[in-house]
């Protein structure tokens, strides 16, 4: 944990590597000095303190209350999303995403959905088609990692340490730190856990939902910010639907519930049926993030 | 447990408006909570209390205005009240809800000296 503010970003690793303490700014921040300084004038009572009687009133300030040398409360306005960082290092990231081609999707889910396992299949099905990298998070290990460098993808494994999500801040530095091509794909494969990862963005094109059969149908009913914030939802292990009593047009009425347009495609990524929607949703992505790209070009050339 | 992340961002955010505004101690801080954010205000109270331990903000009251989750029914076009997202339109029964209001998390002002 930061020794300066608490913050945990102490614990985060990057390829087995301890991620940089942030700069605290140079300019020490004190709280209030237990012994009185005495470097300023103490002023006289103020007389006649708008008060109609003859009393002088020390309370009027909003604290309503008074200590000897200190000057009364005041408001400061402050009006900012409390993820404000989080979404300047988010904007950063989708910028230089986006001037470079790269289509980025965010993949969340519960544990064990088989968000790897789908990746590494994705990876193989696209072998050839376009350069793909991949951020793996997950507390500890890098055997998520390990498992697509298998594939011949390059990836960088985030580890968050007690950290129950990957925040945009992380995702810069293993930005700068994978060789992305222009014009590619980016897997971020975010830490597993249905609640977290949905209020962080990341500089993402989308949050991709996975959702297993073995799970509950109604998951999305239970962990709705989840299914709210992603564009996409994937309904995996569709293979074992035979075994199970998992009721597919529930599962996707719950999810249609909390996100009404969603759209929904059912997969088996170890048996690969539904997995050619999935790639021709993912390659159709790509083509607009590479128009987009384009048009940036067109407009820096004409105003530039 | 992302509660304590949002404890560690307001903290920040404390600490730089502390720099721009000329202040040494936060007495009270106000957010403004959805009913709609994934938030568990019990749990950012507590994280809260951890976070500011060290800085400008210890011993800061912790002050939390939740505000109502409104939705637009995009089925009979009213501006509805929802307590969560797997509402239905009170009016209509469909759940072709926009949410317009109600996700936010915002750290709205302090009171400091």
């Amino acid at each position: 944990m930061c020794t300066t503010c608490g913050c945990s970003i102490g614990q985060t690793h990057i390829n087995g590597k301890s991620m940089q303490l942030h700069q605290h700014s140079d300019r020490p921040l004190n709280y209030r000095p237990l012994k009185h300084s005495h470097a300023h004038e103490h002023n006289p009572m103020p007389a006649g303190t708008s008060h109609s009687s003859n009393s002088i009133h020390f309370g009027t300030g909003i604290a309503g209350t008074h200590a000897p040398g200190m000057s009364q409360a005041r408001m400061v306005k402050i009006g900012r999303d409390i993820l404000a960082k989080n979404n300047h290092y988010a904007d950063e990231n989708r910028r230089y995403l986006s001037e470079h081609g790269i289509f980025a999707l965010n993949l969340v889910s519960s544990p064990g959905s088989g968000k790897t396992t789908l990746l590494v299949k994705t990876i193989e099905m696209l072998r050839g088609k376009l350069p793909i990298a991949v951020i793996e998070g997950d507390q500890q290990t890098d055997h998520d990692a390990a498992r697509i460098r298998a594939t011949g993808a390059p990836a960088i494994q985030i580890n968050t340490g007690k950290g129950c999500h990957l925040d945009a801040h992380m995702i810069r530095h293993a930005i700068q730190q994978l060789p992305l091509q222009d014009n590619s794909l980016l897997f971020i494969e975010n830490v597993g856990n249905l609640v977290c990862p949905s209020g962080f963005d990341l500089g993402e094109a989308h949050k991709v939902v996975t959702l297993s059969v073995t799970e509950g149908e109604d998951k999305p009913l239970k962990y709705p910010d989840m299914f709210y914030a992603a564009d996409l939802m994937l309904l995996n292990k569709c293979d074992l639907l035979p075994h199970l009593t998992f009721d597919v047009e529930l599962a996707i009425e719950y999810a249609h519930r909390i996100h009404p347009a969603m759209p929904v495609i059912q997969i088996s990524a170890t048996q690969g049926s539904g997995m050619p929607e999935w790639i021709d949703w993912i390659m159709s992505g790509c083509h607009s993030v590479a128009t987009v790209k384009q048009d940036l070009k067109q407009s820096d050339s004409t105003f530039g | 447990m992302h509660e304590m992340s949002l404890a560690e961002n307001i903290i920040q955010l404390i600490e730089d408006a502390a720099l721009e505004q000329q202040f040494t101690q936060v007495i009270t801080v106000w957010l403004e909570i959805g009913q709609l954010a994934c938030v568990e205000k019990e749990s950012l109270r507590f994280y809260f209390d951890v976070v500011t331990q060290d800085s400008i903000a210890r011993q800061a009251k912790l002050e939390i205005i939740e505000t109502a989750g409104q939705a637009l029914c995009n089925q009979c076009k009213q501006d509805i009240l929802i307590a969560a997202y797997h509402e239905a339109c009170p009016h209509c029964g469909s759940y072709a809800l926009q949410v317009t209001q109600g996700d936010e998390m915002r750290i709205k002002e302090l009171e400091v000296r």
